[in-house]
């Protein structure tokens, strides 16, 4: 990160904080001191603190996104490391997991540092990177996982790519196991997928688009539960979306296998028929696709319960040029930073779905233990990454106002109860009141 | 009487009245066809403009012939000889049109969604000439114009539609229209060519084409693109025409007076024998003869030709 010297010291005082972590949910200050956390409690004082008034306010460990698209190096007229990391600072977010699939793709430990370098320079909130599990994306041979891990990339992934062969994907995860990092695997049969621009069902027949089968996202969850009982080796599905992938979580935690999983916000609020009810908007094209009503709430139901570890947004944004055009021409993908936290807040916690600690559990110490982070809790000692989210902020989603360079959002124009007010990473604030300052 | 859409993009989303509207107007349009001078001056210095980016005979012509017989100039654009070929989008060509003075713009694509697009980046009113496996809503109103005249109401006909439903865009206008219009739909075709949840349309599905055309007023073939047999969803030509082709036998399952339908180009022997296409029962001349008539109700509707008069 760009963020230089010590910080000054801040208090945050009388918010709700809820750390998950420590199995905390109460009214109580944080104090923090050099870039940690120095102490919680009640009534605190600190000479020369800046003092942040969170009364009403839920107070939580830095959001962690496990799932970026940064598009740092290669397309950078859709994304940047700078203008990514500002997006997640707006969006309460202190980590974020860098997807591989850059051009040319972070397939070797140089890229690895560079990735880490140009981060160090640009970056406002922590970057960590992912490392390809195949070289050049291609899913034939491996990458080299070992030079990765030690440059720094914290899990594997050819996202954007499914590992459609089953050999490459048994020897990634037997390989991966010597330096415990998940591979994070894109699951999708290609063959049930060709051409296919939106979930099969009803509203693809009715739209005349060609549809995804639920099942081809599910025949390779399957595929690779079970290879994962052939390896032993860590298996996280990334952005889970139908109903028969969470009954295939179900089964493989039951069993204990090494499986984890994450789902999205937009697959946990919006469906199908969305791409009905807008005319075939572009920025409601995404994969996977929004599924039915019946995989949200299948999906829903397995965040509350714990059978999916993790929210991870998939921040995927895009050029308007790649959205402005025909429906099958358009580019797969939803900026999703800037609207995760909102978009949760409002259809999950106000609606009833779960309580806050369960939110802040699934952006928190969910993938913080899956890629074995430091990050995602409050305790004195560690790192002072805090989020600060008002739960009764009301606004309206604006595109044209974010600090992504990707406007590509379905949920623009829409009210929204629940926005985050403070991001500090590092005991550094780099936003407040919704503005990114630093 | 005022149409309510702006543009003609989906039977899906046009109201009754306007479907009405525009059958009732097509009756009066008809009748300009059939006059020795086919000229009117309803439309005189207005222009239209057709952009095609899939080939088409019958709806090209038919929508040019009925802009000339209102007196509209017409400009048509192929886009195997336009900039579409150095790469323009989209929605540059089309803006590129609009700024040239066009004041209508009926456009033909492959890509399901692509009219409501235009529609989003124009000002004047779109067309759909066909776009992608969505809707073909011109086409729709010309079988509802053949079944209606021919039948004398559209309420409580029985309309068997035959064929390759998930690619059609005739089959998707139709059900709505018809639906709308009060009539019962069932479709028919080899499983793999029936789109999940078509049930859900309000249509029936059957694989059984003998029990889709029992009874029916109505029998509509679709067309076969035998470029779908290449991607393995049917194994060839000659067992689809045994299994689903309708011929002489199959027809005679429907009511004795029942209308054979076909959108066109017709793949003779295959989909359809040529015994029953060209048999009395027959109405597919007859369809694009009312394809015209219902292209100029709408050119007239949609253009204001009304507030001229």
């Amino acid at each position: 990160m760009r963020l230089r010297g010590n910080p000054e010291p801040l208090l945050i005082r009388g918010g709700r904080v809820i750390d998950p972590a420590q199995g905390i949910d109460a009214e109580m200050d944080v104090l923090l001191f050099d870039g940690v956390v120095r102490q919680l409690g009640h009534g605190l004082e600190a000479d020369g603190a800046r003092v942040f008034e969170a009364r009403g306010m839920w107070v939580v460990p830095g959001l962690i996104d496990m799932h970026v698209h940064l598009r740092e190096p290669g397309e950078e007229w859709k994304e940047d490391i700078a203008s990514g990391t500002r997006a997640a600072a707006a969006g309460g977010f202190t980590t974020v997991v860098a997807m591989a699939n850059t051009k040319p793709p972070v397939d070797d430990a140089s890229m690895v540092r560079s990735i880490l370098a140009r981060a160090a320079e640009k970056a406002v909130v922590r970057v960590l990177p992912v490392g390809a599990v195949t070289r050049g994306l291609e899913g034939k041979e491996l990458a080299e996982m070992g030079d990765m891990a030690e440059a720094g990339a914290v899990a594997f992934s050819d996202d954007g790519h499914p590992i459609a062969d089953a050999e490459v994907m048994r020897c990634a995860l037997q390989y991966a196991r010597a330096f415990g990092k998940p591979i994070i695997d894109h699951c999708q049969e290609p063959s049930l997928t060709r051409d296919a621009v939106m979930h099969l069902g009803y509203w693809s027949t009715v739209l005349g688009l060609r549809g995804m089968p639920a099942e081809a996202e599910e025949i390779m969850v399957a595929r690779d539960i079970m290879l994962a009982r052939l390896t032993g080796g860590r298996v996280h599905i990334a952005h889970a979306s139908t109903r028969g992938t969470v009954e295939l979580l179900r089964s493989a935690r039951a069993e204990g296998l090494p499986v984890t999983a994450e789902v999205t916000p937009v697959h946990l609020c919006l469906t199908d028929q969305l791409v009905h009810d807008t005319a075939y908007d572009t920025n409601t094209k995404v994969n996977p696709p929004l599924r039915t009503a019946e995989d949200v709430q299948a999906l829903r139901r397995a965040l509350a319960e714990g059978v999916v570890d993790a929210i991870a947004t998939d921040h995927a944004p895009h050029h308007r040029d790649d959205k402005e055009v025909e429906y099958n021409y358009a580019a797969f993908g939803i900026s999703g930073l800037e609207t995760a936290v909102p978009l949760l807040v409002t259809e999950l916690v106000h609606a009833g779905v779960i309580p806050p600690a369960t939110l802040v559990e699934r952006l928190t110490v969910g993938p913080a233990r899956i890629l074995g982070l430091e990050a995602g809790s409050l305790r004195v000692g560690g790192p002072a990454d805090v989020t600060v989210i008002d739960p009764g902020l009301e606004k309206t989603v604006d595109p044209d106002r974010f600090y992504s360079k990707g406007r590509n959002t379905p949920l623009a124009g829409r009210k929204l109860r629940g926005w985050p007010v403070l991001t500090v990473v590092a005991g550094h604030v780099v936003m407040r009141e919704g503005e990114v300052v630093a | 009487m005022k149409l309510k859409s702006r543009h003609i993009l989906a039977l899906e989303e046009m109201p009754r009245e306007d479907m009405e509207l525009i059958l009732d107007t097509a009756q009066s349009m008809k009748e300009i066809i059939y006059r020795p001078i086919k000229k009117v001056p309803t439309l005189r210095g207005k222009t239209v403009v057709t952009l095609f980016y899939e080939p088409s005979t019958r709806t090209r012509t038919s929508f040019e012939l009925a802009a000339k017989y209102m007196s509209a100039d017409t400009v048509s654009i192929a886009t195997a000889t336009s900039s579409v070929q150095k790469g323009e989008t989209l929605k540059d060509t089309a803006r590129t049109l609009q700024v040239m003075g066009s004041d209508c713009v009926i456009m033909r694509h492959p890509v399901s969604g692509s009219c409501h697009f235009l529609a989003r980046v124009l000002d004047v009113p779109v067309i759909n000439g066909g776009d992608g496996m969505h809707e073909h809503p011109t086409q729709g109103l010309l079988d509802m114009f053949t079944m209606r005249e021919k039948k004398g109401r559209l309420e409580g006909l029985r309309v068997a539609i035959i064929g390759d439903i998930y690619h059609s865009r005739v089959a998707r206008s139709n059900i709505w229209g018809l639906k709308k219009m009060g009539a019962s739909v069932v479709v028919s075709g080899p499983p793999t060519l029936l789109p999940p949840e078509i049930e859900r349309m309000g249509v029936e599905a059957t694989t059984r084409v003998e029990e889709a055309v029992r009874d029916a007023d109505v029998v509509m073939v679709l067309r076969l693109q035998l470029e779908r047999q290449q991607r393995g969803l049917f194994p060839s030509a000659r067992e689809y025409s045994r299994l689903w082709g309708i011929t002489r036998e199959r027809l005679d399952l429907a009511k004795p007076d029942a209308l054979l339908m076909h959108p066109g180009p017709m793949n003779r022997g295959i989909e359809i024998s040529s015994e029953v296409a060209d048999s009395p029962q027959s109405t597919i001349e007859e369809q694009v003869t009312n394809g015209v008539a219902v292209r100029m109700a709408i050119l007239y509707l949609l253009l204001g030709g009304g507030e001229e008069k």
